[in-house]
């Protein structure tokens, strides 16, 4: 019998509410939010309840996928930022940097959501930024 | 008091009379539930008091519950205070734990937590730490009480006008142990829906919780929109005494609501 439970932090917003992800024999059996964490006072969302069920689906995405003749397909995180980083040069130096649009996500924090405006505005050269809660 | 409990836990562990101990550890700071399996780990052993005496409570015989259902021939231990011992009693009432399989340590609670829970047991029956206090009765449901019954209405429309259909309730509560919730019945409410149905997602809740409810305080302390359901619950725990003078989980006797286990 090999039961932990593991403080984390909510992956769902940025808000980073502290749960304690029960551990038994190395599978997630369920939820706990923490009531020492400031931020959430041991409340949690109804999607922050259900945090430990996402871990495990086997509907889960586990590796990039790229569009070939109209399929998906699994390729490594090399390839998938190569093919990005090409795609948007190209696009980029064809048809001028307000041909791209980046939404940012609710789910990365202030900080890499700051680093993330700054890489378009400043890197890219556009002011098409928004937030995927209005894709 | 602490060091009572723990000199307990250790016998328990080395006679080999419990293969672990659940109970509460304080970690990076933070105070969690936590499967006690090897005596020297008990050093970081919390009795759930940071602030205030009880401040940080788990519902841990909801997580026994989950060890038994995996390991039903193992015997564990559980920190139990008033409350959480009438949790495993109830449990066991409902043919949910094995009686035999835990061994409950105990600890009374001190008299300001017992007036802030309004708790009328706030004691296990065998404290090896604290003394047992006075019990106290449940002024708030009074207060309410004293409303004309069209205002407390309105009083708890408001409240619940709040919910945001998190099911923290739900999911915290040391006795919701069913495998299918009445709360997800298409029959009994309008499932997939915001707002919940007002009143009828919690009166549903309250009607379930008859005969089970422990009065722990979970739900009110995990509800986000903090609606007051500890006093909504207290209510429901008065009827059972006046209507079938039964208290759940003060004893491991089945609930008069029990209707297959009765016959």
């Amino acid at each position: 019998m090999e039961y932990k439970n593991i403080l984390t932090t909510c992956t769902y917003c940025g808000c980073g509410c502290n749960f304690y992800l029960e551990n038994l024999d190395g599978s997630l059996t369920g939820t706990i939010p923490c009531k020492t964490s400031p931020v959430n006072e041991g409340k949690l969302c109804i999607k922050g309840w259900n945090a430990h069920e996402f871990v495990q689906s086997d509907q889960r995405l586990t590796s990039p996928l790229i569009r070939r003749e109209g399929k998906l397909v699994p390729v490594s995180w090399e390839e998938a930022l190569d093919y990005t980083a090409s795609e948007l040069s190209s696009i980029r130096s064809e048809h001028g940097p307000d041909s791209l649009a980046f939404l940012a996500s609710a789910k990365a924090t202030n900080e890499e959501n700051f680093l993330f405006q700054k890489f378009v505005r400043a890197g890219v050269g556009t002011n098409n930024i928004d937030h995927c809660a209005r894709l | 008091m602490i060091e009572q409990v723990q000199q307990k836990v250790r016998e328990l562990l080395e006679a080999g009379t419990i293969q672990g101990f659940l109970g509460l550890r304080e970690q990076n700071g933070h105070i969690g539930p936590y499967l006690f399996q090897d005596p020297e780990d008990l050093e970081g052993m919390s009795l759930g008091d940071r602030e205030r005496p009880g401040d940080t409570r788990y519902p841990l015989s909801k997580l026994l519950l989950t060890l038994a259902r995996n390991y039903p021939q193992a015997s564990l231990g559980i920190l139990v205070r008033g409350c959480d011992e009438r949790a495993v009693n109830a449990l066991v009432a409902w043919n949910q734990l094995d009686q035999d399989k835990v061994v409950p340590v105990g600890l009374a609670c001190p008299q300001e937590l017992a007036e802030e829970c309004e708790c009328e047991r706030p004691y296990p029956e065998d404290p090896v730490a604290g003394k047992k206090t006075e019990p106290v009765a449940f002024a708030s449901v009074a207060r309410l009480q004293e409303l004309e019954p069209s205002e407390r209405m309105r009083y708890w429309l408001r409240e619940f006008d709040k919910c945001v259909k998190c099911y923290g309730c739900r999911d915290i509560c040391p006795v919701c142990f069913c495998r299918e919730c009445s709360l997800e019945d298409q029959h009994l409410i309008r499932t997939h829906n915001l707002p919940p149905e007002n009143p009828v997602f919690h009166l549903t809740r309250a009607v379930h919780m008859a005969g089970r409810c422990i009065d722990c305080g979970l739900c009110e302390q995990a509800c986000p929109a903090e609606i007051p359901l500890r006093i909504l619950y207290k209510k429901v725990g008065q009827i059972m005494e006046e209507e079938f003078s039964y208290h759940s989980g003060e004893t491991t006797q089945k609930s008069p609501l029990q209707i297959a286990d009765n016959q």
